[in-house]
């Protein structure tokens, strides 16, 4: 992000107690996700049951930060006081497979090309809690 | 009770406010109103409801409505969940309270002043999700980014539709032109004499670059919508001719989420409404061909899109070219939203739009299509097939 910080911070993420480590990861600095543990299925949003095997057994894991681009969009009106004017929003697809809304940071509009890697970082948020972000990455 | 091929159950009244920015009444009494209507124009009275179904987020309470109203007393209430998209699950739950004998007479309304009391489309600044059952879970996972209005929501999907079809903003502007058009001769629309061209489409600014532009975008609207639904059989000794709910559904596909819908594989396949369509068409046998008129949900233009899409009416990918050729036009192969739609004539989440297909089927609309016995009400989660009772 800029050096410009917004006079008001953006929303603290409120997590559920199902979600609760994803948010918690965030503010270590570290993108968790959650897999079951008997069949192995990737999950997101974090959820209590497997919907491929029924098992409440769960992992949380760290992932790879590693994502392609999805989708983007630049909301322009209203203007959000927590927010600089022209940042854009992205669904990222992770290199485990599951996909989730984000911020598309680092990289004008015309620049972008959806497919294109992405690394996962993290910016703070309102209440001390924590988000992450992402911007392009050279591909290996 | 039903019968194998459709419901027995008919809507027999619609009822509905005046269409406003400021209604300068109570949602109670916008809600009592269109349900006093609705009930005058079925030639029953608020003492033969036993049976109400409203949406989760609509403000009125059953007790209000049945102390106001004078219903002696309710049977079967509900709600229902995922916002406007389940528009239509309140005609359903009716249908199955009506064929069953829960209830012999059910409403089912909308009503708000979601422009002058709060705004409905406006950015939420709170990442607290809403009231169990206001389906305001996925504010979690979108608000921290700054995502936080319905155009903001929605354009994600978009614009991965647009990459696939290689489908401009420009293109949109055809759906908003067309509806424009149609409320433009309905005096109870909002945009009623106001069409627009595509060059004010194009020349309206941008809300969520480059996606959605105003005129992409549904109004704001304060007014109430009712209809009244009762069996095919009493129906036949009631004021107007019965529209039969051939059938009705809802739709909850693996991995949907209400508004921010990103979690399924891939986003240009529109995952509710194609489950909708299809419980539709096998329940009643009829395919896209014996439809006639199809009131689509239009939150934003694309909407169009998808339900023409999930519904049959072409193929997927092809529904910009579809709508630019005419075919939702009044004389093209499938008429959409004869009334203007949310974007012409009101937003009131669905219930217009239900209300014009009762008209299209008795052939009372303003802007009538010729020789209709089918029209297809697609809202997302929801969806129904009313027809002329034969
Ligand atoms: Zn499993």
């Amino acid at each position: 992000m800029s050096d410009a910080t917004p006079a008001v911070q953006r929303p603290a993420p409120h997590g559920s107690r199902d979600s609760a480590f994803f948010w918690e990861g965030c503010r270590r600095g570290v993108l968790m996700g959650q897999r079951c543990a008997d069949c192995g299925a990737w999950r997101h949003p974090p959820r209590p049951m497997c919907p491929h095997c029924q098992s409440v057994e769960r992992e949380e894991v760290e992932l790879s930060g590693r994502a392609t681009l999805y989708s983007w969009a630049k909301p322009v009106h209203p203007p959000l006081p927590m927010f600089e004017p022209g940042y854009l929003i992205a669904l990222v697809d992770l290199e485990e497979g599951q996909r989730m809304l984000s911020n598309l940071c680092d990289v004008s509009p015309e620049a972008i090309e959806i497919g294109m890697p992405l690394e996962v970082f993290f910016v703070e948020t309102a209440e001390g809690g924590a988000v992450h972000q992402f911007r392009p990455r050279q591909a290996s | 009770m039903a019968s194998s091929n459709g419901s027995n159950a008919a809507i027999v009244g619609t009822g509905q406010t005046e269409f406003s920015k400021s209604s300068g009444r109570s949602e109670l009494q916008l809600a009592c109103e269109a349900i006093k209507a609705a009930l005058d124009d079925a030639g029953l009275t608020p003492a033969d409801v036993d049976g109400m179904s409203t949406f989760t987020i609509d403000n009125n309470e059953d007790v209000d409505l049945v102390r106001s109203l004078g219903v002696e007393n309710l049977r079967f209430s509900s709600r229902v969940g995922h916002g406007g998209g389940g528009s239509v699950g309140p005609l359903a739950h009716a249908m199955a309270a009506v064929d069953s004998g829960l209830a012999d007479v059910v409403v089912c309304w909308r009503a708000m002043n979601e422009r002058s009391e709060y705004r409905f489309g406006a950015s939420k600044m709170s990442a607290v999700g809403g009231a169990p059952g206001a389906g305001t879970g996925f504010i979690e996972w979108s608000l921290p980014f700054g995502s936080a209005s319905p155009a903001a929501w929605t354009a994600v999907q978009a614009q991965r539709y647009m990459h696939r079809y290689g489908v401009t903003n420009e293109d949109f502007g055809h759906v908003s032109v067309q509806l424009r058009k149609y409320a433009s001769t309905n005096p109870n629309a909002w945009f009623y004499e106001r069409p627009i061209t595509l060059e004010d489409h194009q020349a309206s600014r941008w809300i969520v670059e480059p996606i959605f532009r105003l005129l992409d975008c549904t109004q704001e609207s304060d007014g109430g919508v009712a209809v009244v639904v009762t069996s095919l059989e009493r129906a036949r000794d009631l004021k107007q001719p019965p529209v039969r709910i051939l059938h009705a559904t809802q739709a909850v596909p693996f991995e949907f989420e209400t508004v921010t819908n990103y979690y399924h594989e891939d986003l240009c396949s529109f995952d509710a409404g194609i489950a909708c369509s299809r419980e539709l068409y096998r329940r009643t046998g009829l395919g896209p061909r014996d439809i006639q008129v199809g009131m689509l949900y239009d939150h934003f233009t694309i909407a169009i899109y998808w339900h023409l899409e999930a519904n049959g009416f072409c193929k997927q990918g092809e529904a910009a070219d579809f709508v630019k050729d005419g075919h939702i036009a009044i004389d093209g192969t499938l008429p959409v939203s004869p009334n203007g739609g949310h974007i012409g004539e009101a937003y009131i989440h669905g219930m217009n739009n239900i209300a014009e297909a009762v008209r299209q089927v008795r052939g009372t609309a303003v802007n009538q299509v010729a020789a209709v016995e089918n029209v297809l009400v697609s809202a997302g989660t929801s969806g129904a097939i009313l027809s002329r009772a034969s």
